[in-house]
This record gives C-alpha cells, structure tokens and sequence, in this order.
C-alpha cells in the first residue's frame, strides 16, 4: 500500500510539475469554498467555539476573504495547522493561506517559497507585572526575578533587552506557559515575559486579572500576517488587498454599519473606489465591483474586528498600541485604493 | 462405678466460632494492619497520607459548580459562596463540552451516527469476546465493517453496501477456486475478484444504485472528525486490521523462505526502530511533498495507516514470541500427520500461540489506544486537542485539571476495561499447561 502511493504520487507529481504555479483564485472559485489555515486553539486568534464554529481575529480575516470573493462569508474550510505542519500544507496546496500567527521572517519569505502579504497583528515579546509592583516602565525592572521559557528567542530577546539598557535580573526558567503562570500567580516570579498577545491571555485567565499590567515597551518584531504561495500574485493581491481594505475602511471611517449605505455613492472619491461605485478596482482584481463592500459588511472594518475578538472590552484586552492606525500612532496603513 | 462420676458429657459440643480477634473486620485489622509495631506506624502514617490527599481532592470534586457559563462566573460564584480565595472545580466546562470532547464536530443532529457506530463495534466484537454467543452474530461484525465507516464520514448508503458485495464475491471466489486448485491459487483468486470488482465496478453499481434508490446521510468532513470519535475510531482501526497484518508477519518472520523472511524482519525492525510520533510526522507532513498538489488523500487515513502499520510491527513480535514458546513436538506433530504448513499453523500452531499471546497483544492493544492522543501533535483534534481548542475560548481560558480529569477517567475506564478483559481471557483459556 505504502509503497504503491509512493510511486504513484512521484509519478503523478511529475506529470503535474509543471502546474506548480496554477491560479489559486479560479481552483478557489471553482472549489467554491477557501481553505484557510489556521491554529489549533489560540485564545482570541482561532478557537471553536461550543457549536463547534470557528471564532477569532484571524478567522475573521478568512471570513472577509469568503465575503469578497463568494459575497458568502461561511464559503470557508478551516484547517487547523500545526506550527510543524503549516509551511508544507500550504506549499502542497491543502490550504489557499495561512491565517495562522505565522511572524513574517526573511527566511520564511525567501527560502521557504512562501510570501507574506500584509501584517494584520503586530505582535511583539512584552513584560506582564503585578500593579503591585508599582512599575509603569521594562526600564524599571532592574533586579527584577524573571519568568522566562528556556531555549526560545524571547529568552535572548530579554537578555539583550536588559543588556542594552544596563540592568540586571534573575532568570526563574520555567517549562511552558502553563507553570509559567502557576509560578508568576503565585508570586516566584516578578516578572513574566513571551509574546503580548499571549501575555494577554495569561493576563486574562488569572483570578484578578486587573491586578496585573502589561508594560507598554515591546522588545521584539514579530509581525503576523497572511501567507500564500510564492508565485502567484493574482492570489496573493486578493488576500493583500481585502487585509488593505479592511484598514482603509477604518482610517476612512466605514463600518460594518455604515458601508451598505456609503456603497450607494459618497462625495469621498476614495471610499467610491474601494466600496466599487467609481472605477473598476473589482474587476482589476478578478473580482465583483463590490468585494470591499461585501468584506466590510460581513466582519466590519479593521478596528471592528479587533474590538470584537482581542480589544480592551473583551476578556483578553488587548491595546490597540502598534495595532492602531497610522493616523493615530500605530503601524497599520493601507496604500491608497486608486 | 458410674454414679462416682460427677458429670458425663453425653454430646459434643458444637463448634464456637473463632475469637473475633481473628476473624472478620477486626481480625483482618490486626493481622493487615497492625501485625507489628512498623507495620502499625507505616499505616499510621499510610492512612494519613490518604485522609491529607482525599481531603484535598473530594472536596474539590464534589463541591464544584456545574452550572456556569464561563471561568468567571464559576470564580464569582466562588467568590460569593466562600468569599475567601477558596475556589473548587469548575464542572461547568465539561458539561458545556463534553459533548465536543466525546463526538468531536459532528453537529447535535448527527450524533446518533457515531452513537450507532460505537454499539455496532460493540455488538460486532461481542462473538469475539464472549464465545457463547451465536455464531450468527459475526455478520454483524462483518456488516460493521462496512457499515462503521460510512457511518462516520457519511455518504451514499450503497457505497458500503457495494463494498460488502466485493468483500463476499472474493469469499466465494476463493471457495470455488480452492476446492478445485488449492488453498493458495483460492486466496489469489479470491483476492483477484475483490480487487478487480472494488476498483472497476462497485463505483457504477453504487452510482446506478443511488440513482435508483438514493439513500445518503450528509458527508462529515475529516476535518470535523475530532474528540473521543476520532481516537476510537484510529484505535479500533488500528487493532483490527493491525492483527491478521500481524500474524502474517509474524509467521514470516519464522519462515525458511530466504525473501519473505527478511522482507518482514526488514519491516517489522524498520518500524520498531522509528518512534510512533515520527511516522505521524511522516503520514503529515512528509507526504505532503511526495503528493501532486490537488490531490486529497485524507490525512485521518493516513495517520490511520501508519497507525496500523506500527501497531501490527510490534504485534507481530508477540506473536512471534507465542509461536517460539510452543513445544517443538507441536510442529512435530503436526508434520508427522501429514498436514501441510497452513493445515498445522491453523489448526495447531496458531490457536496456541495466540493463546500465550493474549496478554501481550491485549497489552499492545491499551498502548494504541493511548497513543492516540499523539496525533494532536499534527493538529488533528483527539480528545486532548480539542481540551486545548476549549482552553483557547475566552470563556474558558485557564481552566485545566477539570478537563483533562474528564478526559484521562474516559481513557482510564477504557483501558481498565481492555485489561480486565483480557485477565478473563486468560482464566477462560487457561488449559493447564502450567
């Protein structure tokens, strides 16, 4: 059996080398349905919900994805992927991308064939404290006892981080999230650093979660964001372009409320553009003349989304920080629609 | 004379019971307990350590709330009943998931599939398991062969029905053959028939049939598959095909055919020398680059396989070690009779090997169940996978002993099951040889 397949599919891979480039969006269109990959269960990014429904920030982009191209936002198959698992799913064509808290490296960008299309959340390593502590700055953490994963980058981040800025500090090296927190709860640790959006979710589980801040310095860059296949730009321009118009929607202030009646014509020459009622942005991208339109109305707009699943109302609270627009200080810029 | 004597016993006296110093519960006591003074501190001590540890867990279990709709709400709870930091479980998360942890995706409405599914195996290996039922009840087994799958992944209802028939074409197949060329040319016939009608006419005639009488339950994609039906379902696959893939390996490897023999040695030592979570990396990931993009092979059967493969590997050494523990006068025997190699094995060898080999297989058997859990290192949703999936809702964020205790008392009562099962066996079988 094993072997058969082996030699079938190297047969079948050779007859079928040459298509290694074939148009994603006509397979999607004829498929019907977006295979989005995404995590197995990260809090606020992908989880299932009780109906067994994918819920989430990323899932929400893969939701306004379907919206644009099927006008149906469930017309998507999430595939949870391991981080092992991911690079080779896409690049063997399981998935059409990956929404899928993948840092957007060089390595991976160049030698791994794959190509980042935009960055939806800027991640970064942070510091969770006790108020108690009384500290409102990582400056201030000199001597401090620190929580900290063994053998990963956020360990070396924090070392350089301490390093650079001439304080010292006690490393307590612990196994994985789970005894991190039991060890910070009960007060081991001074400290805890990984990556701000899982702080966040530490934060949140904890008993009295508002006895605890994340320090607003970021030490690290690990943008996250779409992946596709390298070599195939049509797809990777959809995939660029709905993340794009999910951003403009909120610098340009359409919501999820509003955009059914701004499609009908604004005096904003832009938002006519984007929303499909001047030019023919659409079409340029194989699409209806209404794709942005239907994105917007199916998830809401760029900060709409990050309210609803990781925003400072919801249990996580996270700040919107590097997150918000860049009208407003943060790094989220859409190019123009023109 | 006789009147000298004061008193003349003219009955016995009947048998007084032994001091309760001896028997029963204080008896027991004494001699279990407190035999001597270190026997009687270490159970001091013994019985402290249970009062501290049970002390600690009861409460914990039978104080927890089940009705809550989230983490938080069991804290308030908490928080208003005690008011003092003092938190027990939170049953809540399992009685709003059990039903994902247990039936994975299906939705509410597809449940009976997999409900249905469980009693046919149950039913199908009860002849196994307890000889004196009928006979008759193999059918059963045999339908559910078919029938379970579809059950699971859904369907047309003619594609197994169609299977079915391939399945006893090459049964007869085999029979005619064998009566007139022999045992050999019947199972190369038999095989011949199932494969040729399998690959080219079961499609039609389950098309044809479905166009006629359409009859189909709606497909569940792998990708729903998840929770305590997927592990099963990989368990139960894995020991039921991994045993006769097993025998033959094991017979191989005793055989004096130069090319069989080191054929299944070389399978059988390749698979032993490479740990469960790698071949799963390999049914995952590695196939993907092997494979043509576009082409579906569902990666649950896969992992199925590989399962299977790995399973049957160390079986097969099991095996081997029942067939070598038989006396040489056996195989003896059986040539001085004149029966040929299979005559023996089946009606000789392998009845008794397998006999010695039960507590081993059984054995292997609760490790395949348990390794099941390790496909949620490839991002498919065994139950363990699906505690993370919980874990990751805000709802639930937080929440751990809870969830995996739910899950690890499932698996306990499993395997405690499988264990008991085969002591019984055993017991059943024991001829008395030892």
């Amino acid at each position: 059996m094993k072997t058969s397949i082996f030699i079938s599919a190297l047969a079948a891979a050779v007859a079928l080398g040459g298509l290694a480039s074939a148009q994603t969006l006509d397979d999607v269109k004829a498929r019907g349905k977006i295979n989005c990959g995404v995590t197995e269960g990260t809090l606020g990014f992908s989880a299932r919900d009780g109906e067994g429904k994918h819920q989430g920030f990323d899932v929400d982009f893969c939701r306004a994805l379907g919206a644009a191209i099927f006008g149906d936002s469930e017309a998507v198959e999430y595939i949870e992927l391991s981080s092992k698992n991911r690079f080779t799913a896409l690049s063997a064509g399981q998935v059409d991308l990956l929404y899928r808290t993948t840092t957007w490296t060089f390595s991976r960008d160049v030698d791994l064939k794959t190509s980042f299309v935009g960055v939806n959340y800027y991640d970064g390593q942070g510091f969770l404290v006790p108020t108690g502590l009384g500290v409102s700055s990582a400056k201030e953490l000199d001597g401090a006892t620190v929580c900290i994963e063994t053998g990963t980058t956020t360990e070396l981040n924090l070392a350089d981080f301490f390093r650079v800025n001439g304080m010292s500090y006690t490393p307590l090296p612990v196994g994985g999230t789970t005894e991190a927190k039991a060890l910070f709860e009960e007060g081991a640790c001074d400290v805890y650093t990984t990556d701000a959006s899982a702080l966040a979710g530490v934060r949140a589980s904890l008993k009295d979660p508002a006895a605890f801040q994340i320090l607003p310095e970021i030490v690290s860059k690990e943008p996250l964001g779409p992946t596709v296949r390298h070599g195939d730009d049509q797809w990777g321009d959809v995939v660029r372009w709905t993340q794009n118009a999910l951003v403009a929607a909120e610098e340009l202030g359409v919501t999820s409320a509003n955009v059914a009646e701004l499609a009908n014509g604004t005096d904003n020459p832009e938002i006519n553009r984007m929303l499909g009622s001047e030019g023919a942005l659409g079409a340029m991208l194989n699409l209806d003349a209404d794709w942005a339109a239907r994105a917007i109305a199916a998830t809401g707009n760029y900060g709409e989304i990050f309210e609803r699943n990781i925003g400072e109302n919801t249990p996580i609270g996270l700040a919107r920080g590097l997150n918000a627009q860049w009208t407003q200080g943060g790094l989220q810029y859409s190019p123009p629609f023109r | 004379m006789a009147r000298e004597i004061a008193f003349v016993r003219s009955e016995m006296l009947g048998e007084k019971p032994p001091p309760a110093s001896i028997v029963g519960v204080q008896g027991w006591i004494k001699d279990n307990l407190f035999s001597s003074v270190s026997n009687s501190i270490l159970t001091v001590v013994a019985l402290y350590l249970v009062f501290v540890i049970l002390s600690g867990i009861l409460p914990w279990i039978f104080l927890g709330i089940w009705n809550a709709e989230s983490l938080a709400e069991c804290r308030e709870i908490f928080a208003e009943r005690y008011g003092d930091g003092t938190e027990y479980a939170c049953w809540a998360v399992v009685k709003a998931r059990w039903h994902q942890i247990v039936f994975g995706y299906y939705s509410p409405d597809q449940y009976w599939r997999p409900i249905l599914g469980f009693i046919l195996i149950a039913v199908s290996i009860a002849p196994i398991l307890f000889p004196k039922l009928p006979k008759k009840l193999f059918f059963v087994s045999f339908a559910s062969l078919f029938l379970y799958p579809w059950l699971i992944w859904g369907g047309s209802f003619w594609t197994p029905i169609t299977a079915a028939l391939g399945a006893v074409i090459g049964f007869f197949a085999y029979r005619y053959v064998t009566e007139r060329f022999g045992f050999l040319f019947g199972v190369l016939a038999g095989c011949a028939a199932a494969l040729i009608w399998w690959s080219f006419i079961s499609g039609f005639a389950a098309s044809a049939l479905q166009s006629a009488i359409p009859a189909t339950i709606a497909q569940v994609s792998s990708l729903n598959l998840a929770g305590f039906v997927l592990s099963i379902t990989i368990g139960i696959v894995a020991i039921v095909a991994s045993l006769p893939i097993a025998i033959v390996l094991a017979l191989g490897r005793q055989s004096d055919m130069w090319i069989v023999n080191k054929l299944c040695t070389g399978f059988i030592e390749t698979i032993r020398g490479v740990p469960l979570i790698t071949l799963l990396f390999v049914a995952t990931v590695l196939l993907n680059y092997f494979l043509p993009r576009g082409v579906e092979f569902d990666v649950i059967l896969r992992v199925n396989i590989l399962v299977t493969l790995f399973t049957a590997a160390y079986i097969a050494e099991v095996i081997r070690g029942g067939l070598a523990a038989l006396p040489k006068g056996q195989y003896e025997a059986a040539d001085a009779l004149g029966l040929t190699y299979w005559q023996a094995q089946r009606q000789i060898i392998l009845p008794q090997a397998l006999k010695i080999s039960i507590p081993g297989i059984v054995s292997n058997f609760i490790s395949v169940f348990k390794d099941t859990t390790l496909v949620s290192i490839v991002a498919l949703n065994d139950p363990l996978g699906i505690a993370n999936n919980i874990r990751a809702n805000s709802d639930w964020n937080g929440i751990v002993w809870e969830l995996y205790g739910f899950i690890a008392l499932i698996f306990w009562v499993v395997c405690f099951s499988m264990s008991r099962y085969s002591m019984y066996l055993e017991r059943k079988l024991q001829t008395g040889h030892r």
